[in-house]
């Protein structure tokens, strides 16, 4: 069986967000880490490997840097690593990034395509769904719990009160929650192999049936019209007293505005 | 593609089990404001099986005309023939702008359609206008005007920015359940009603549905209540929940978490406020031993009155709270349900 897992680097949202004099985002100062819904769906994929023997293929698509996160799936165990990096792919929205992701996996043999229900930084959730509907292939979203049956894979599927059971034929699309599962660790042995791994980088060239018109900044569909720095509403009052005077102090706000 | 061409303001209005599902009126009630700015009509597209009996539920909600695609295919929400029928809707009407809840549905089906057709996608907006694009004039580019400007935070909620879509259409767009207004329901409202079955041919990209397995919750649901009794890893175990559920009782309020909570395996999924889980803004919103990371702020920052015990005081839970009490909220939380309670019982 062949996986092909779509990870994305991210800044770390977590460590509070840095911004440029202009009101940019300052990535330069900021921690990256692999996105973590991303995680938990190599997670699996390296599960799935271990139950049923796989060959797990990592591609990541953004500046050269982004091999960090390549050789980190490398030393969890992922069998190879590709970066998709070349100028006229940047300022890509989540149409561009998929056309882009579906260019390069059209070189590639698979029987499923794992990616992260959304990423941190972005938090759309579009891209796994697109490169599927690129690939004219099913999606299965939000996936909590992933088995295979023979040539189908076998998918609980959440919504928000409910989940359901699904079966696809592969080949098939599937996008993980964070909760899926715990991701492993890295192996010393691993990281040493991952450092010195050969990855394979392509560009443009290299995608395939996927016009320039689709691609990069030009190729998006959407447009910012304007950024900026969230505006968070005033901090109120705080108390720190004995546990008498706070009661009160609650009861009495409760009242002045009319909840009591 | 001609752009002028593409005319209306479509949502779609979802349903599970034949019961429409409250974004489909929240997506009305902004579409009708949009579309008095653009001069047209809102058109709810409702999919399904059995369905036609919600129609005269949008009307009263405000759609002026409602396309119901029926077929016993859509019985249940799978991916592939919802996106079916939703690109056939718009190949066919050609909207200007198609809205679709961001439910665990429609991020699902948004991202599909809109790849399918196509167009621009903007996930998760909190708010919709018409207007120019680019905002400002810049000298050597066409500022278009009567654009669908959609506004979403990203990086956590740490950023807002503002999209447009000015070249493809339509303009598409998934929006948060719980942040736009509903308008006031008009019994016995009537839309024009239209039936669209563009044929429905399982594939490959059709999945087999083997069970549909259901949470079994008597909880009311957390974005309707009035006051919301909130819990965090503060709380410190299932079993000491019993003080919020005690609180929450006396207020006849809702209990709700964190998702440290819901990971931890202390409560269920549907009760977790913020980012990954649902947003919130009742009148009064208890933050009970939760932290207030930014991806939690971002789902209930809008609540009217914060009320937030921390013992903790540096915790950015204050930072956004209106009255905030540092202290133990095992000491706290019993002695203000007593107190609440000889209150109340007074009245």
């Amino acid at each position: 069986m062949k996986i092909v897992v779509c990870i994305k680097q991210v800044p770390d949202t977590k460590g509070g967000v840095k911004f440029n004099p202009d009101g940019t985002l300052d990535r330069a100062a900021m921690m990256t880490i692999m996105n973590p819904d991303d995680k938990a769906g190599l997670e699996a994929a390296l599960r799935l490997k271990d139950q049923y023997g796989a060959e797990v293929t990592v591609i990541t698509m953004g500046l050269p840097k982004a091999e960090d996160v390549l050789r980190e799936a490398m030393a969890m165990g992922a069998d190879k690593g590709i970066l998709v990096t070349d100028r006229v792919l940047g300022g890509a929205d989540t149409w561009a990034t998929s056309q882009t992701l579906a260019g390069a996996i059209r070189n590639l043999e698979y029987d499923l395509i794992i990616t992260g229900r959304q990423a941190i930084d972005g938090d759309t959730a579009q891209v796994g769904p697109q490169i599927s509907e690129h690939l004219g292939i099913p999606v299965i979203s939000y996936a909590q719990k992933i088995e295979i049956d023979g040539d189908s894979v076998i998918v609980e599927r959440q919504f928000d009160d409910r989940y359901h059971v699904l079966k696809a034929k592969m080949p098939c699309l599937i996008t993980a929650l964070a909760e899926l599962n715990p991701p492993r660790y890295m192996t010393p042995g691993g990281i040493f192999d991952a450092f010195d791994a050969e990855l394979t980088v392509w560009g443009r060239a290299n995608l395939v049936d996927v016009e320039d018109s689709n691609l990069g900044l030009k190729g998006s569909p959407t447009q910012i019209a304007k950024a900026s720095d969230k505006v968070r509403k005033g901090q109120g009052e705080k108390i720190n007293k004995d546990v008498t005077e706070s009661v009160d102090y609650i009861v009495g706000k409760l009242k002045d505005r009319h909840i009591i | 593609m001609n752009l002028e061409e593409y005319k209306g303001v479509y949502v779609f209005a979802q349903q599970v089990d034949n019961v429409l599902n409250s974004i489909a009126f929240e997506l009305i009630g902004k579409g009708k404001d949009l579309a008095d700015a653009l001069g047209t009509e809102v058109t709810a597209v409702l999919v399904g099986s059995d369905v036609k009996g919600l129609a005269d539920e949008l009307a009263e909600y405000g759609a002026d005309k409602v396309i119901v695609v029926d077929d016993p295919e859509l019985k249940e929400y799978r991916t592939e023939p919802y996106a079916h029928a939703l690109a056939s809707v718009i190949n066919k009407y050609k909207p200007e702008i198609f809205l679709v809840g961001a439910t665990a549905i429609g991020r699902d089906l948004g991202p599909r359609v809109s790849a399918r057709i196509h167009t621009g996608l903007t996930a998760d907006c909190t708010q919709l206008e018409i207007g120019d694009f680019p905002i400002n004039p810049i000298p050597g580019k066409e500022q278009k005007h009567n654009q669908l400007l959609m506004t979403r935070p990203a990086f956590g909620g740490n950023t807002i920015a503002t999209i447009a879509c000015p070249d493809f259409r339509p303009q598409m767009a998934t929006v948060r359940p719980g942040v736009m207004q509903k308008r006031a329901k008009v019994a016995g409202a009537k839309a024009v009603v239209e039936e669209f079955n563009p044929g429905f041919t399982p594939d490959n990209k059709y999945v087999e549905i083997l069970k549909v397995v259901k949470a079994v919750s008597d909880t009311v649901d957390i974005m309707d209540a009035k006051i919301l009794v909130s819990g965090g890893r503060g709380v410190g175990s299932a079993e000491n929940f019993k003080i919020l559920d005690d609180l929450a009782a006396v207020l006849g309020a809702t209990v709700s978490c964190s998702r440290a909570v819901v990971d931890a395996g202390w409560k269920p999924k549907d009760l977790q406020v913020g980012q990954t889980g649902k947003t919130v803004r009742p009148n009064v919103y208890f933050a009970i031993g939760i932290s207030g990371a930014i991806q939690h702020l971002a789902g209930m920052e809008e609540s009217d009155i914060i009320i937030a015990i921390n013992k903790d005081e540096s915790a950015p839970i204050f930072d956004v709270a209106d009255y905030g009490i540092v202290g133990d909220l095992n000491k706290i939380v019993p002695a203000l349900t007593e107190k609440l309670r000889l209150e109340l019982a007074a009245k």
